[in-house]
């Protein structure tokens, strides 16, 4: 039995989970996000990169509430997300992390992750007042949930540690198991693997490929271009706010446009950053 | 994994249940050793020492739980009392029964306070604590101005002879004699007021480590973070601000009836920060915490009135400095004193001794 | 109709107070995001010590001409509020600057509380009574009647406020206030002496605050140590009506603050029938900061933020 239950998805695997469309945001004189589009699909990981200031968080929050778009729409199975209250975006089933870790962090790794099935159980005022039957299975459910999904993610041993105290991949880990306890059918990273080293990398791909298999579809926001292209599905590029490139990691990291944004013009056809240039020339010479 | 919350919650040594057994004795028989002792009027004090705990540990869910500074506290109070002294005293002529009353005092008060809830919901720390500021400072302006066109509150003067609680014909405010042995009315309400502060920090350590606990606290810590996770953080608010005020409008009404007498002068702001000083001495949080605070800053001014007069008597023949300055006065200190040096609290949880000490180790 | 005028003179006299006040609010929580609950009790013991000397004055002396006494109890009042603010910012407020902002709050009303207690032990309980030195020069327009007081205020207060807007624009002083205010560790890394600029607004603040009390006592004729709460609490009204941290804000809504009230306590007795009367007054400005709370919280010079988070 999967640690991870969903919330019920009538999307079939591949069919789009989340459709924007032109989703554009304005702060004062700057254009944030400029019309937009992508779909992510059922089953993937979809991966969000772009130089700094590119508009990757902005458009995190339009997708998760926290901003009012000027135009556009976010579909999440159906639902328009843009209409919604923040509190509303995690009962849809889109749960988040945040870049600069948000963690309650004078609580246990274990209330951490219990806090995080508030909206998945019910009982009240009268039902923590009275512990009724109903009420103290219901926090016993919540407790074991809470051990399973501290395990899943790696981290069980110090369940009973202040979250401040942990380690910094401890706490990104948390943030991750904290999310996963809402049930979402689309889980959205935000730099998960910011200030990690490699080897602690390669623990968090392996933990959100997991996540993948076990059913959760995953947004993953990254500046680790390797980890980037090689983990996720399909890629969409921002730059200045614009949707610079967009589709299968290899057509994007090969996209002149999404080169010279990152390293510079001209860049493109400088053949000591593309070998591959010259082994296609040397072939082509080869033709000859 | 073994030690999890539930375990660690079952194992309660014996020397905790002796402790609080022979606590309970000591309880049981206090009225009786003070009366003896200090005198009836130290039983009155004490009765209004518990009736600042049920205020202090209402005004602790708002602010220590759901971490939302309410400065307007005491207006749940006046609800309650006025509440009371309407329906149970010669003002309007009703003489309803207390399990009457009390619910609807209750029900009143939460209802204020979900009301007061309502426009603040939206609003950051400072900003909130002035507005609910406001919001007791108006409770009180119209208490005191509600006696025209309709006298609803009887204005300034206040509204007196109100009733006292009654079990059927049993008064609790008369004093009598039970097997022999003469029970006072302060005696008498001491008994029911501790009955109703157990209840009442019972009913805030199940709430501490409920789902709604859990959720107050998320709020209090990063309300965007609880909010990502699906806390719908308004009806949280509302919730702590409904609870909080429901403990107030108990303690209102029994105010009401064991004073007899209700003016809008009980209900101004200095009671507010002295409540919150309370909280925030004791320990923002922190049940036992605020307990103590309650007692310490209900019970200490007293004393110290009943040796500043005297002595002052003695040194200058005249009471120069007035007693009540020197409570505020204490109060005020304390608050900055606390803030600075110890924010926690004197005795905190573990939890918030971490919050607001890890700000400190950033800083290093 | 009749009293229209009336209320606009009443109100803008008001105003101009409330402004001087609003503006020590702002200026301090521009720089270090602080509401100064202290602020409204800072105004009362300059009303009180105004008061205090006024008196002294009077009863040495019997017949003292109006200049003289105001301008000895401005010579008094300035330092001494000036001294009070520069107390509490030392003492109280600035080993919290790092701390949670509800802390820093909780801080600020344990020192409003102090200063009211000590001036309640100072001076008693009682009302003071201004003196009447005050030759009660008034103009007659139209059906309004308007005093040399008011004008005195009206143009006091105009004063005061241009030499502030140059003090914060024109001096170096001023510069530091302003990069503080928009970006405090990056002033400080700038060369700029955090501490002097802080206290610097306390000790402007605090000057403001005695002027706007000795002009209170004299233009109410009383003074007494429970007054600077609600003045405390309508300045800040007014600061936040005008967008909080801006200082031509805290002069638009303190005038409008002020004519609001003038108005509607005018007014409401008539409009409603005798039901509520002028005492209620105090709650227009109260109902005013929680509308404007709710509805725009940035002010009326504030800037928009159509966010939700």
């Amino acid at each position: 039995m999967s640690v991870l239950p969903h919330t019920p998805t009538a999307t079939a695997l591949g069919e789009p989970l989340l459709i924007a469309k032109g989703l554009s945001k304005r702060f004062g004189g700057l254009q944030a996000l400029n019309d937009v589009s992508f779909d992510i699909r059922k089953g993937e990981i979809f991966g969000l990169i772009g130089p700094n200031g590119a508009g990757k968080t902005t458009l995190f929050n339009v997708m998760t509430a926290l901003y009012i778009p000027e135009s556009g729409s976010c579909q999440f199975q159906g639902v328009e997300l843009t209409r919604l209250k923040p509190h509303e975006i995690a009962t849809q089933g889109l749960a988040r992390t945040f870049q600069n870790i948000r963690l309650f962090s004078a609580l246990t790794a274990l209330e951490n992750v219990m806090i995080g099935q508030h909206l998945r159980t019910k009982s009240g005022l009268w039902g923590a007042i009275v512990r009724n039957k109903a009420t103290r299975d219901e926090e016993a459910r919540t407790e074991a949930r809470a051990l399973e999904l501290l395990e899943y993610v790696g981290i069980a041993h110090v369940a009973n540690e202040v979250a401040s105290s942990l380690s910094y991949g401890d706490q990104r880990r948390l943030e991750i198991a904290r999310a996963l306890a809402t049930s979402p059918a689309l889980l959205a990273l935000d730099e998960p693997a910011a200030g990690m080293n490699p080897s602690e990398t390669v623990v968090l791909r392996a933990l959100i490929e997991k996540i993948r298999d076990d059913g959760t579809t995953v947004l993953l926001i990254e500046h680790d271009m390797k980890l980037v292209m090689n983990m996720c599905d399909r890629v969409l590029v921002l730059e200045y706010g614009q949707v610079l490139s967009y589709g299968l990691p290899h057509d994007v990291q090969h996209d002149p446009r999404v080169i010279e944004a990152y390293l510079g013009k001209g860049a493109a056809q400088d053949p000591l950053l593309h070998p591959e240039l010259e082994t296609e020339n040397k072939d082509e010479s080869r033709h000859d | 994994m073994s030690h999890t919350l539930s375990n660690v919650k079952n194992r309660t040594p014996v020397k905790v249940w002796l402790g609080a057994f022979a606590i309970g004795a000591v309880l049981l028989m206090l009225p009786f050793l003070l009366g003896a002792t200090a005198g009836q009027g130290w039983i009155r004090i004490l009765n209004f020492a518990l009736l600042y705990v049920m205020l202090a540990l209402g005004l602790n869910i708002v602010v220590g739980f759901a971490g939302l500074l309410d400065l307007g506290y005491i207006a749940f109070y006046a609800v309650g009392a006025y509440a009371w002294a309407l329906l149970a005293s010669p003002h309007f002529d009703l003489h309803l029964p207390f399990w009457i009353v009390l619910p609807i005092g209750v029900a009143l008060a939460a209802m204020a306070g979900v009301a007061l809830g309502f426009p603040v919901l939206k609003l950051r720390g400072d900003y909130l604590a002035i507005v609910t500021l406001g919001f007791g400072e108006i409770i009180r302006i119209f208490m005191n101005n509600l006696d025209a066109p309709v006298n609803i509150t009887n204005g300034p003067q206040g509204i007196n002879r109100i009733d006292t609680f009654k079990v059927g014909e049993w008064a609790l405010g008369r004093p009598e004699t039970i097997l022999g042995f003469r029970i006072t009315g302060p005696e008498k309400y001491y008994y029911l007021l501790m009955a109703l502060v157990i209840l009442i920090i019972f009913i805030c350590i199940r709430l501490q480590n409920s789902r709604v606990g859990r959720a107050w606290e998320a709020v209090r810590e990063d309300e965007i973070a609880a909010k990502a996770m699906g806390i719908n953080t308004r009806s949280i608010k509302l919730m702590a601000f409904g609870m909080g005020a429901s403990f107030g409008g108990v303690a209102g009404c029994l105010f009401a009836s064991m004073q007899g007498f209700v003016s809008p002068e009980s209900f101004g702001l200095s009671e507010s920060i002295a409540i919150l000083c309370m909280v925030v001495l004791g320990g923002m949080g922190h049940v036992p915490g605020v307990v103590a605070g309650a007692l310490l800053l209900s019970i200490f001014p007293e004393i110290l009135r009943n040796i500043v007069v005297p002595v002052q008597q003695t040194l200058f023949g005249d009471v120069i400095v007035d007693p009540d300055a020197i409570r505020m006065l204490l109060f005020g200190v304390a608050l900055v004193a606390v803030m600075i040096f110890r924010p926690e609290g004197l005795w905190p949880s573990a939890v918030r001794k971490r919050e607001l000490n890890s700000g400190k180790e950033k800083q290093a | 109709m009749d009293i229209f005028l009336q209320q606009i003179i009443n109100g803008l006299t008001a105003g101009s107070v409330y402004a001087l006040v609003a503006l020590g609010y702002t200026m301090v929580y521009g720089i270090i995001g602080l509401i100064n609950f202290a602020h409204g009790d800072v105004v009362m013991v300059g009303a009180m010590t105004a008061t205090s000397v006024v008196l002294a004055l009077v009863g040495h002396y019997g017949d003292v001409s109006a200049f003289v006494a105001i301008g000895a109890a401005l010579l008094v009042s300035i330092p001494v509020c000036m001294a009070l603010g520069w107390t509490a910012e030392r003492i109280a407020y600035r080993p919290l600057r790092r701390a949670p902002r509800l802390a820093a709050l909780i801080t600020a009303i344990g020192v409003s509380i102090i200063i009211q207690n000590l001036a309640m032990m100072f001076w008693g309980r009682n009302y003071q009574n201004f003196p009447h030195i005050i030759e009660p020069t008034v103009f007659q327009l139209g059906d309004a009647r308007l005093s040399m007081l008011q004008i005195a205020i009206m143009l006091g207060s105009a004063l005061i406020m241009v030499a502030l807007l140059l003090l914060v624009h024109k001096t170096r002083l001023g510069m530091a206030m302003r990069a503080t205010a928009q970006n405090r560790e990056v002033a400080g890394l700038m060369g700029v002496n955090i501490n002097t600029v802080i206290s610097a607004a306390f000790l402007i603040g605090s000057a403001l605050a005695a002027v706007a009390g000795v002009m209170i006592t004299s233009y109410y004729g009383v003074a007494q140590y429970t007054m600077g709460f609600m003045l405390g609490l309508k300045a800040f009204t007014a600061a936040v009506l005008g967008g909080i941290g801006n200082m031509g804000g805290a002069v638009l809504g303190g005038l409008l603050l002020g004519l609001i009230e003038a108005l509607g306590s005018g007014y409401v007795g008539s409009l409603t029938n005798g039901v509520f009367g002028s005492h209620y007054q105090d709650v227009f400005s109260f109902i005013v900061l929680v509308v404007v709370l709710i509805f725009r919280p940035s002010g009326l010079l504030g800037e928009r933020s159509g966010d939700r988070a």
